[in-house]
């Protein structure tokens, strides 16, 4: 029996997996999208698309988990920060239903115009989904001002240079998943391509990581004191270590020709990304004031529902790894469409 | 924007994205379960026109269900975008049930969503059939938790007010079998199917009118469809006439405001048509029958019908809106019993296949399952206000503090995305229906190689390339 005061902390960390699930898994189908700003041939898209076909769906679940989860148990939470990021979060949702359409529209539009507009709705739509969920995420570090668990901020609070700073990074570091994802499951030219991509993205990632990691420290007091401080800086330390060994990673593995290791490397990179973002905000719900204890939902409505998520989520998680076994392998080009 | 305030243009935005989102999961509903016996039918007998029919419907299916992805996800974030006071007053007692529709629910069709369609191949039939199953009962579960959440708004049981104004939950068999999610669970299913089987059937009567009856894709899809408006045409009606009880007991006001009465009365007569004026506090122009609505609403003649001006004016629904819409859904409901009473009779003289004037009606009336989903929807939330919760939380507390210039924005915003969106999608699925089903029908996993060549996922493999591929 979790005590009381443990349960948000609980639920704290099952809402940030299902977040970075959702970053990750949808990251990669998003960041595929992106990719069709360079790769222009019908063929090469066709696979791209295809590759994520059979899974995208499931990806974006972990997004309405989030939604569904932070409504649940953190209800505060839910009914002041999609208020205050009002348009990030409407710009992402129409971006969504855009992006998600295509996957289907695209292969029944009669003409080549249709198609075209498709695939451009495929991109677009993926591009401002990505930009929106950094702007969101930026918005959210620098913090909501709120007066009694209502947003009390102005329309443009969510706009700043940081902001913008964190939505080209979720953009590019989507990209890199995305390259790395078909680095993985391509092959021929596209993936030689693909390699190339992750190459360059690898370094603009690594470069707005730095950024951004340099500029969140200054947002608030909290997140220096947790970074810098000693003994923090101690425990917190490896967190950047352990970034420049996965970069080391990755060049290894795009050099060497590896099939696996790049998307794994990036992966980990959004892990640890995350992680630092955990270690900033903890124990914030929503900075700069809002703790996890203030924003949550009565212990009762959090017990039901962890009572079920305990066994629906192990069983959730060994169904996905199904699917994506049965869908294992290299996607093929060249094969005849409509 | 048209001189509306934040409260009414959010309560306009939600209700219409949400009356555009219900069309779609209405749709995988129905078809879901559609598509699982036409593939047991398959099995069971090995008639490939099951196979063909299977293949022909989960091309439109995947069309369909990935339109009410996008526009639920839509949903999950527009609640508390716009509903903030609702989100967080109402949050721990509904948002565990919708967590649990997630977990439960939206998980399991997503994941066997892509076996379902792109695996026929690569896990043989019966595997096939097994994720098939699962999407279709995953679309009941997830009913089951929404319906449970929407009957909990229209009937709040098994919750406590804290001081704060926060509606905490105390007993969760109580919130979750609220005295209407009885009726209303069983309302929607059956709604869904009468409105999917109404569009199998306009499909396979244009196909039937276009072949001259010789299509045997079309023939089989007929008949199914004809079975259904027969069957499960009547049930609804005994089940909406269940449902109207419960609101009658639970909800009067709601019940005065869909029957256009005003005063309450025993022996009331039923008003057929009219149009209620909120302001005079009358019904214009109605046409009524003696006792008819004493005996609808009570099943006696005697029975004492509610009347609105019962209720304080603050606490009216919009009577003029709701009146219409009931009859709209209500006259739908009989006209597809009709139709299946038409269609009992032509089958008995071995006749269905050549009526032409049956099946044009049948074609005519494609779309009028939806037409009444909607229609219903409006009848019932419309009539739960002024509350969100009904009884318990007005709308306008549940309210977003977002300035009317930004919900307008984002009205406008979704009114272009979904009309350009969805407008395209129903446009590629009306084409696909257009299309007649053939022996040897291509499914979604023709047009998606998923691999070149390399591991063999068993001998499941090659038992499904011999029956399936021909």
């Amino acid at each position: 029996m979790i005590p009381d005061s443990w349960l948000p902390v609980v639920w704290a960390g099952l809402i940030a997996f299902a977040v970075l699930a959702y970053v990750v898994l949808d990251g990669f189908d998003l960041g595929v999208g992106l990719l069709f700003a360079v790769e222009r041939e019908r063929e090469e898209r066709d696979v791209m698309v295809n590759s994520v076909a059979p899974v995208w769906d499931g990806n974006e679940t972990w997004l309405v988990l989030g939604g569904g989860g932070l409504l649940a148990v953190f209800p505060l939470a839910y009914g002041l920060v999609l208020p205050a990021l009002y348009p990030t979060i409407m710009a992402m949702l129409l971006a969504l239903v855009f992006r998600g359409v295509a996957f289907e529209f695209r292969f029944r539009a009669a003409s080549a115009a249709g198609r075209a507009s498709w695939d451009l709705a495929f991109f677009l739509g993926s591009a401002v989904a990505a930009f929106a969920q950094g702007l969101t995420l930026g918005g959210l570090l620098a913090g909501i001002r709120e007066q009694d668990g209502r947003y009390a901020g102005g329309w443009w609070d969510w706009l700043s240079l940081f902001t913008v700073l964190c939505g080209v990074a979720v953009v590019a570091g989507y990209a890199l998943l995305g390259s790395c994802w078909l680095i993985w499951r391509t092959e021929g030219a596209l993936q030689r391509r693909a390699r190339h991509y992750a190459a360059v993205l690898g370094v603009a990632v690594g470069g707005l990581t730095l950024l951004v990691s340099l500029w969140s420290p200054f947002l608030h007091p909290q997140f220096w004191h947790r970074w810098f401080a000693w003994p923090n800086i101690l425990a917190t330390s490896p967190v950047p270590l352990l970034l420049l060994a996965l970069a080391y990673g990755f060049n290894f593995g795009l050099a060497r020709l590896h099939q696996v290791t790049p998307f794994l490397c990036a992966i980990g990179w959004f892990v640890l990304c995350f992680a630092g973002l955990g270690i900033s905000f903890w124990p914030l719900m929503v900075p700069p004031d809002i703790s996890i204890w203030q924003a949550a939902a009565p212990p009762d409505s959090q017990r039901f529902l962890l009572r079920g998520t305990v066994f629906l989520v192990p069983a959730i998680l060994a169904y996905n790894v199904y699917g994506y076994w049965i869908f294992r392998g290299k996607v093929g080009a060249g094969t005849h469409y409509h | 924007m048209f001189g509306l305030d934040a409260l009414a243009l959010a309560r306009a935005q939600f209700g219409f994205t949400i009356a555009f989102h219900i069309i779609f999961p209405a749709f995988s509903i129905g078809l879901a379960s559609y598509l699982a016996v036409l593939e047991a039918l398959w099995l069971r007998t090995g008639r490939p026109v099951y196979l063909d029919l299977f293949q022909y419907w989960v091309k439109i299916f995947s069309l369909g269900f990935g339109m009410g992805v996008v526009s639920g996800v839509v949903l999950s974030y527009e609640i508390g975008a716009n509903w903030s006071g609702f989100s967080q007053r109402a949050g721990p007692v509904i948002g565990p049930l919708m967590g649990y529709e997630v977990l439960t629910a939206f998980f399991l069709e997503a994941g066997f969503l892509g076996v379902m369609l792109f695996g026929m191949k690569k896990v043989g039939p019966a595997l096939h059939f097994l994720a098939t199953c699962i999407v279709a009962v995953g679309t009941l579960i997830s009913a089951f938790w929404i319906l449970s959440v929407n009957s909990w708004m229209n009937t709040p049981a098994g919750y406590v007010m804290a001081p704060d104004g926060r509606l905490l939950p105390a007993d969760w068999w109580a919130v979750i079998f609220n005295p209407s999610s009885f009726v209303r669970f069983p309302h929607m299913v059956l709604a869904s199917y009468l409105s999917v089987a109404f569009v199998v059937g306009a499909v396979g009567a244009w196909h039937l009118l276009a072949s001259r009856g010789r299509n045997a894709g079309a023939r089989t899809m007929f008949g199914m469809a004809m079975w259904m408006a027969a069957l499960v045409a009547p049930a609804q009606i005994l089940m909406g006439d269940l449902h109207g009880l419960n609101t009658l007991h639970y909800q009067p006001a709601k019940v005065a405001a869909l029957e256009g009465d005003w005063n309450s009365e025993s022996r009331a007569p039923e008003i057929l048509i009219g149009w209620p004026d909120m302001q005079a506090e009358t019904t214009r122009y109605a046409m009524s029958v003696p006792w008819l609505g004493s005996l609808i609403l009570t099943h006696s003649l005697d029975g004492t019908v509610p009347g609105l001006k019962q209720f304080p004016p603050a606490d009216r629904p919009d009577s003029t809106l709701i009146f219409w819409t009931f009859r709209v859904m209500v006259g739908i409901g009989f006209l597809m019993a009709g139709l299946g009473l038409w269609s009992l009779l032509r089958r008995w003289q071995d006749r269905l296949f050549e009526d032409r004037w049956l099946l044009w009606a049948a074609l005519l009336m494609g779309p009028s399952g939806f037409v009444a989903v909607i229609c219903g929807w409006i009848t019932t939330e419309v009539g739960r206000q002024p509350f969100t919760v009904y009884g318990v939380l007005r709308t306008a507390d549940s309210v977003s503090p977002v300035g009317a210039p930004g919900v307008a924005t984002s009205l406008l915003a979704f009114i272009a995305v979904y009309a350009l969106v969805f407008g395209a999608g129903v446009m590629f699925m009306v084409r696909l229906m257009a299309h007649a089903p053939a022996p040897g029908e291509a499914g979604p996993g023709a047009d998606l190689p998923l691999r070149a060549a390399g591991i063999v996922p068993g001998p499941s493999l090659a038992a499904a390339e011999g029956e399936v591929v021909r």
